[in-house]
């Protein structure tokens, strides 16, 4: 059960996330990342991580794919045009590099070979906001100021001068 | 007072600070009693220090002042020692030290205030380093002496610096001298490991114990000591400095070049005796070249016409028959030279520096005359201090000089070291020397003090003796070089009576090696009859040549009869000049390579070049700046990547 | 086929590879932002697998944070691009070429 969802979920996020970065309207590309993220939700419920499986699709899916969608309408961005210059050596280059970190953290990591199952631990949301207010405590209290820092730092970019 | 011994050189030094301190600012009264008193009281405390050894009968005092170097298996003190030879050197040089300041209060007068004060600065300094030389009791401490008076002999032979070639003679003597100098060192680094220590009691203690063990390394260290005294005391091939020197003003002359820094080397020797004692052929390359020196200078003397220059010759050739006594074993004959020749040889160069002074200075013989009515002190006291030199008894000169002949000869006859001929032969050079010697002197004292003035009518006008602090010194200075003689009356001289007092002094630390079949007394005095009759027939020689109406005839005569050799000898058999040919211009060349080839071209080059290279990196790289954000995300990855490998492979 | 974190691990891997292949090789700035969101992503899931390993919960409270610090930059990102879209009136990242040599 688990191995079918697991593929399932594997064959979805990434054919997802390929339409995600390779079609030419944006807001195909946004939903298709909805998708993907969905999958990899999916993921941290398989991994025991039910929290965050819930805190992914409320944050990421519901939160930030919809700003990226108000933003897509807001400057009703173009397809892709061709580009004027072609820049052979950046696709070719670019291509390489990112096939060499997949290729070569798919290498590293069958080669560490952990093999483990995996230890059950329970990923609820009581044990996690026990450890955010107890050891993260100064973390997560600061994490509202670079929150607030990002907030003021996106209204001051989009001011317009009068 | 023996413990008070470091004030001997100190107050010098303490002079010589105060003098440069004050920024040689002082006027020249204040000069004169800081100069001037810290000498004498410095020859107060060497009298009382000497006073008090003498009674001590033949004792080594050593007064240790600090540790100076700790370094692992080497230790090196400052320590001063008195022993005979070192209080023979110290009565003379602080006496005749002493003098010579209060002379060149009276002589320098006419400097400004800050020449006046530079010039006791130096000549105080040149004390301090002389007398450390004198009594250190390690060779690194004589070694530190050495140095100090090279460098004050530069700095006085260059006191009138403002004219090149006083300058050039300056620089000429430091550089000869430090050709020595690195001789002196290779001996001092040698001695350190063959002995362990530079300590001159305790490399004597060692050698005592078991001679057989040194005897092989004792020749190179021996000769290269002796390369040190060649530099330093004017022997051939190193002598080209000392006629130089003379450009220096004449008390310095008298001083510096005469009574005691030149006498350094012969020191030295003495000092090291128990080395060379261990070496016949050190000993033999040492009467060798004093005697070669000897003549050689002597010839040279004959034909100058500056009378400083005469004297200079004159100095070399002495030092010559110094180390000709050393080489010949006797090294308390040696040192009695020195001390009598520092009187009579100082007292020449003062009176000297008197006709200089009268003579507005002017120094060519050629152009003075008749000066003896003018400068009656003058005159004598030259006049007594030249038969010194010449050997003429019962003069200091004559005993010294004959005990080295005598000694030679002695060593010539009783086979010294098996090389009985050559000291034969250096023996017969050692009279032939004197000869030349006698002449030449009177050569300068008629040409100077008799016949007609030949100067010209302004020079006429200024003729004058000279103060009381100049005539003083000279009387002093002759009066020693008639009774300095009496101390050291050798046996043959006093029909064998033990009366020389000198060797007797100085035996425990300056034996003569002795020889078999000694001369017998009636051969010896045969040997003395010969030396002075040399002596007395090359002074009527030059009394033929240069005195009466005939004067100069024949002279010039012989001049025209060979004049190649005339002019030769004029030269100074242009040495000087082959030396330049030799060594000065390829080392200029060198040094002139050295700037435009290597400095120019290798290291400028190399800097201009890896400049040049960064600007054109710097030209190649900009082309990562495209301004294109993606390609920067590219290298932002790249980069991460390679982190992340080199993290986890 | 037990399904073990490694293939977790392997997963996200592959998805990095992909987001960052968008992020080099698309002009549009959505896309490239689309493309960080997708290699954070990535990594989150990497690290929840990891955490999964070890049996510790830590990387799961680590995660919590990247996804605030991720929505910061989000913001950030798209006020920038706005900023940027109003200067030149397109979102083509390859016209941002004034501090070229």
């Amino acid at each position: 059960m688990v191995t079918v969802v697991f593929c399932l979920a594997v064959v979805v996020g990434i054919v997802s996330a390929v339409v995600a970065l390779s079609h030419r309207s944006p807001v195909v590309n946004v939903l298709s990342l909805v998708v993907t993220l969905f999958c990899i939700a999916v993921s941290y419920a398989l991994l025991g991580a039910e929290f965050l499986a819930a805190a992914q699709i409320l944050i990421y899916a519901g939160a930030i794919l919809v700003l990226f969608l108000f933003v897509v309408m807001l400057l009703n961005a173009p397809e892709e045009q061709p580009a004027k210059e072609p820049r052979p050596f950046q696709r070719a280059a670019g291509l390489l590099l990112a096939l060499l970190a997949g290729a070569g953290g798919v290498a590293v990591l069958i080669g560490i070979q952990v093999a483990a199952p995996g230890v059950q631990v329970a990923g609820d949301a009581r044990a996690i906001g026990r450890m955010l207010v107890g050891q993260y405590l100064f973390a997560f209290e600061f994490i509202s100021v670079v929150l607030l820092a990002a907030l003021v730092g996106a209204l001051v970019l989009v001011k317009r001068k009068h | 007072m023996l413990d008070l011994l470091w004030l001997v050189p100190a107050l010098p030094l303490a002079g010589a600070v105060v003098l440069l301190a004050g920024a040689l600012r002082f006027k020249h009264r204040t000069t004169t009693v800081v100069g001037v008193s810290s000498v004498g009281l410095s020859l107060a405390a060497a009298l009382g220090a000497l006073l008090q050894y003498v009674g001590t009968h033949g004792g080594i005092f050593v007064q240790h002042l600090f540790r100076w170097i700790s370094a692992g298996d080497l230790t090196i003190d400052f320590s001063l020692r008195l022993d005979a030879l070192s209080a023979v050197m110290l009565f003379f040089v602080t006496l005749v030290g002493f003098v010579i300041h209060v002379y060149s209060v009276g002589y320098m007068h006419s400097e400004s205030a800050r020449g006046y004060a530079r010039y006791f600065a130096y000549l105080n300094l040149f004390m301090f380093a002389m007398l450390v030389l004198v009594l250190g009791a390690n060779l690194a401490v004589l070694f530190i002496g050495w140095e100090g008076v090279g460098l004050c002999s530069y700095l006085l032979i260059g006191f009138y610096f403002e004219k090149d070639w006083c300058a050039s003679a300056g620089k000429k003597a430091f550089i000869v001298n430090r050709m020595g100098d690195f001789g002196f060192l290779l001996a001092i680094f040698w001695a350190f490991k063959v002995f362990g220590t530079i300590d001159l009691a305790g490399m004597q203690q060692l050698i005592t114990v078991d001679p057989g063990k040194y005897a092989a390394a004792a020749t190179p260290i021996a000769l290269l000591l002796f390369v040190g005294a060649i530099g330093k005391s004017a022997q051939v091939p190193l002598y080209v400095w000392l006629p130089d020197a003379m450009a220096g003003p004449t008390p310095v002359s008298a001083l510096i070049h005469a009574a005691t820094m030149v006498t350094a080397g012969v020191y030295m020797v003495a000092r090291t005796n128990f080395i060379f004692a261990l070496s016949p052929t050190a000993l033999l390359t040492v009467a060798v070249v004093g005697g070669v020196t000897a003549v050689f200078a002597a010839s040279i003397g004959l034909a100058q016409n500056d009378i400083k220059k005469v004297l200079a010759y004159s100095t070399v050739s002495q030092l010559g028959y110094m180390f000709l006594a050393a080489g010949a074993g006797a090294f308390g004959a040696g040192i009695f030279h020195v001390f009598t020749h520092s009187f009579f040889k100082a007292c020449l160069f003062l009176g000297a520096g008197s006709v200089i002074h009268a003579m507005a200075g002017e120094q060519d013989m050629r152009k003075m005359g008749g000066l003896a009515k003018h400068l009656p002190t003058t005159y004598w006291t030259f006049v007594v201090a030249t038969l010194a030199l010449a050997g003429i008894p019962p003069l200091a000169g004559f005993v010294s000089k004959d005990e080295i002949l005598g000694k030679v000869f002695a060593a010539g006859v009783g086979d010294l070291n098996g090389f009985g001929s050559v000291y034969l032969v250096l023996w017969m050079l050692g009279l032939a020397g004197a000869f030349m010697t006698a002449f030449y002197m009177f050569r300068a004292v008629y040409m100077t003090f008799h016949g007609e003035f030949r100067g010209g009518h302004e020079a006429a006008h200024h003729l004058h003796e000279s103060p009381r602090s100049m005539t003083v010194p000279l009387v002093i200075l002759a009066v020693g070089s008639v009774v300095a003689g009496f101390v050291g009356i050798g046996k043959a001289l006093s029909f064998n009576l033990d009366i020389n007092l000198f060797e007797r002094f100085l035996h425990p630390v300056a034996p003569a090696l002795e020889v078999e079949h000694a001369p017998t007394l009636a051969g010896e005095w045969v040997l003395i009859l010969i030396s002075v009759a040399v002596a007395v027939g090359g002074i009527l020689l030059a009394r033929r040549f240069y005195l009466g109406p005939e004067a100069f005839r024949r002279p010039n005569a012989l001049a025209q009869r060979f004049p190649t050799l005339y002019t030769t000898v004029a030269n100074k058999y242009y040495v000087d000049e082959a030396y330049d040919r030799a060594l000065v211009r390829p080392l200029a060349g060198l040094a002139r390579f050295s700037w435009k080839g290597i400095d120019t071209v290798a290291i400028d080059g190399t800097l201009n070049a890896s400049a040049f290279f960064t600007e054109i990196a710097g030209d190649l790289l900009r082309f990562v700046q495209t301004g294109n954000v993606r390609n920067y995300g590219l290298l932002v990855l790249a980069g991460a990547l390679a982190a992340a490998a080199w993290l986890l492979l | 086929m037990t399904v073990t974190p490694m293939h977790f691990v392997i997963f996200a891997a592959v998805l990095f590879a992909i987001g960052a292949a968008g992020v080099l090789l698309r002009r549009s700035g959505i896309s490239i932002l689309l493309g960080i969101e997708l290699m954070l992503n990535a990594a989150n899931l990497a690290l929840v697998a990891f955490g999964r390993i070890h049996g510790a919960l830590d990387a799961q409270v680590f995660v919590f944070f990247v996804m605030a610090v991720a929505a910061a930059e989000v913001a950030v990102g798209l006020a920038l691009l706005v900023a940027i879209f109003r200067k030149q009136q397109s979102i083509d990242v390859d016209r941002l070429n004034v501090l070229r040599w």
